[in-house]
């Protein structure tokens, strides 16, 4: 570096700065990578992160109530809902003048069933206020003739829901999805009989534990036999393994329900045996039971392939030295293998815990209705109820769950360290 | 473990065997629902159960009919013809994609880096019933709830973390002189990419494709809510045959389908052999 001790600046053949020219092929690089992989982020953003972003929103999302009755909404607002008095003859004129409105786009029906969700009545209400509407006098009174229509345009409560989801957003669908509601004395829980989400949550959650634990059960077995096997045997073996996991996951749940069934290949089986009566042959689906054994059998590779690549590194002269330090079977197992193979344990169960909450096929089909999860709830809110808030809510609690669960993943096995088959 | 030594006690040689016979007993755990299904599909009665005469293997216990009922019937048909029309496109966005991000993401000097890798792999991370209710929000708003495309470019989605992870693990062992070597021998850096590095990073490619193929072939979850009946799938027929008429030519379908994953099953290992091999290493 003699150069630069006389005070000249390194140069290029051509006479640029050295540094300049590194600094600018440097930024060539970097934005020859990013166009490459541009292309594939901008398609993953719209097909994939925009729509979770849209899922997102509509948890929160709330403006059916102003776009439907956009002036009742702002004369409302000056409404006391504490007063214990119907509103003014103002806010039930400006109804009026929405409703007609809403009733020629027939959007009223839409925001009588939103609602519903918070005040059951409503809809029907809406729809009874809509078949009457162009029957009233345009001149008013317009408060006798809605009380007149329905007397529930009489109680408070009625405009009380109103007024609370005038706004365009609202914590509405996630208090619902903890159970919870608005009520005029603050967010309370909903009386006992209606609280169904947490223990759907708690459900999900505890029927996740004991699949991860069974799979580890048996996995951790399976994977200490392959990696201790001699190559050419443990990839026979190994077969085992990767066909259930490359068998489609519909294929596998049509066995277990062939299986399992109470006229199927094992109650069968025990009949023939004699071990059970034929009158008393076991119900093993449409219940948690066939949720466990189905998930467990189709997560089990996931388990038992993290662990047998971390028990494959594990060498064993470690145990071999434990022995001959005078350690028995159990101690060398137990003190020196199990420890090394802790790695491999935390990064299967994370993976199968993982997968096991967000499920929703395997569930739907063999778990009646007590081996149902929280997903199942979600289609249900999308497809049936079409309650679309909540699903959102419920999928919002979910997703952060998740995620929470695979940054502990993140920091056990590492996002680049993920192999595939 | 893999032998007993002469010198072991009758304590240990027992819980070597029983050992051995728990995990022989797993492996029949993972294996039996598999391969209980090949026989019961050639049932000849509408039963899930064996019946007398295929347990005394009688020919008349075996018939042929519910795959005949497959290949006949014309929802199954329109069934196979939808996922034989969805699974390759959506196959094809994901592996070109997929393909050229992970060269891109190889490179020394990516800003950004995990940021970039954490919303490409998100797909793979999301639950499905999560992605398949913000994709049915989403694609309503804009129009493609219920069309071919709709599927086509949710499922492109879904593969694509598939093909990132496959082929940056082939491109951890290429030697990125032999693309400066190319570009110095005068070729450009299209006839490098096609030349010189496409066939050697071909095994992950195809890999990765195999992954997003299945993927999309035997997605379920999202289709069924973004698909309309003309979308209606092989897996999506059978979920709903499941849940609603359960009719034993599920079983022939789901015994073409193992058929399917042994054939991709083998392909894959050929595949992993041949890359060891392109990188010095000998197959096990």
């Amino acid at each position: 570096m003699s150069d630069t001790t006389d005070g000249q600046v390194l140069t290029t053949q051509d006479g640029k700065p050295l540094k300049a020219a590194l600094a600018n092929a440097l930024r060539r690089e970097k934005l020859r990578s990013l166009m490459l992989i541009a292309p594939l982020l901008i398609f993953v953003l719209i097909t994939f992160v925009a729509p979770i972003a849209d899922m997102l929103f509509r948890s929160v999302e709330n403006g059916i109530v102003a776009d439907t009755l956009p002036k009742t909404v702002v004369v409302l607002k000056e409404w006391d809902s504490g007063s214990g008095e119907t509103p003014d003859e103002e806010v039930y004129a400006a109804l009026y003048d929405d409703l007609v409105v809403a009733v020629d786009n027939k959007t009223h029906t839409r925001l009588g069933s939103r609602l519903n969700y918070e005040e059951s009545g409503i809809s029907s209400l809406f729809r009874k206020t809509g078949r009457r509407i162009k029957r009233m006098d345009e001149a008013g009174p317009f408060k006798d003739q809605f009380l007149a229509a329905d007397k529930k345009w009489g109680d408070v409560e009625t405009w009380q829901v109103l007024q609370r989801y005038s706004p365009r957003l609202t914590p509405g669908y996630f208090l619902n999805s903890f159970d919870a509601h608005q009520t005029a004395e603050g967010i309370e829980l909903k009386p006992a009989d209606q609280r169904i989400y947490m223990f759907l949550f708690g459900r999900t959650l505890f029927l996740s534990i004991v699949i991860t634990v069974s799979c580890l059960l048996l996995g951790y077995p399976i994977a200490y036999l392959l990696a201790a096997l001699p190559l050419r045997t443990s990839n026979l073996l190994m077969i085992l393994v990767l066909l259930p996991f490359w068998t489609s996951l519909l294929v596998r749940t049509s066995a277990w329900k062939v299986l399992l069934q109470q006229q199927g290949v094992i109650n069968d089986f025990l009949v023939w045996t004699g071990l059970i009566g034929d009158a008393s042959r076991l119900v093993m689906i449409n219940n948690q039971t066939g949720t466990i054994i189905a998930m467990t059998h189709i997560l089990l590779p996931f388990m038992i392939l993290p662990l047998y690549s971390v028990m494959k590194t594990i060498s064993p002269s470690y145990v071999r030295a434990a022995k001959s330090l005078g350690a028995n079977d159990w101690t060398a197992f137990w003190r020196v293998y199990f420890p090394q193979s802790v790695p491999g344990i935390g990064a299967g169960a994370v993976l199968v815990f993982i997968l096991s909450i967000g499920y929703y096929i395997t569930p739907e089909l063999v778990g009646g209705t007590s081996g149902i999860f929280i997903s199942n709830r979600i289609a249900y809110h999308i497809s049936s109820s079409l309650n679309w808030g909540l699903a959102a809510a419920l999928g919002t609690l979910l997703l952060v769950a998740v995620l929470m669960l695979f940054i502990v993943y993140d920091r056990i096995v590492g996002i680049d360290n993920v192999k595939l088959g | 473990m893999s032998a007993l030594p002469p010198y072991a006690s009758p304590l240990q040689r027992t819980w070597f065997y029983s050992f051995r016979i728990i995990c022989g007993l797993i492996f029949f755990f993972l294996i039996f629902p598999i391969l209980v299904i090949l026989p019961l599909s050639f049932n000849a009665q509408d039963f899930f159960t064996f019946t007398k005469e295929m347990l005394a293997l009688s020919p008349e216990g075996y018939s042929f009919k519910h795959y005949n009922d497959f290949f006949t019937n014309p929802d199954w048909q329109q069934a196979l013809t939808n996922s034989v029309l969805i699974a390759p496109v959506a196959t094809l966005l994901a592996t070109s994609f997929g393909t050229l991000a992970a060269i891109g993401l190889s490179q020394s000097h990516v800003p950004y880096k995990p940021a970039i890798m954490a919303v490409l792999i998100s797909p793979m991370i999301v639950p499905l019933i999560i992605s398949a209710a913000g994709m049915y929000f989403f694609y309503s708003r804009i129009g493609l709830q219920g069309t071919y495309w709709g599927v086509v470019l949710a499922h492109a989605a879904l593969g694509t973390p598939f093909v990132i992870i496959t082929v940056t693990a082939t491109l951890v062992g290429f030697d990125r002189s032999l693309v400066r070597a190319s570009a110095s021998l005068g070729a450009n850096p299209v006839t490098t990419f096609f030349k010189v590095q496409m066939p050697l990073i071909i095994p992950g490619v195809v890999s990765g494709a195999l992954f997003a193929f299945i993927t999309s072939f035997d997605e379920v979850v999202v289709v069924l809510f973004l698909g309309s009946a003309g979308q209606k799938t092989l897996p999506w027929q059978m979920f709903t045959g499941l849940r609603e008429q359960i009719s034993p030519t599920i079983l022939a379908v789901a015994s073409l389908m193992v058929a399917i994953s042994i054939a991709l099953l083998t392909v894959l290992e050929l595949l992993r052999r041949r890359s060891e091999r392109l990188r010095g290493l000998t197959p096990g």
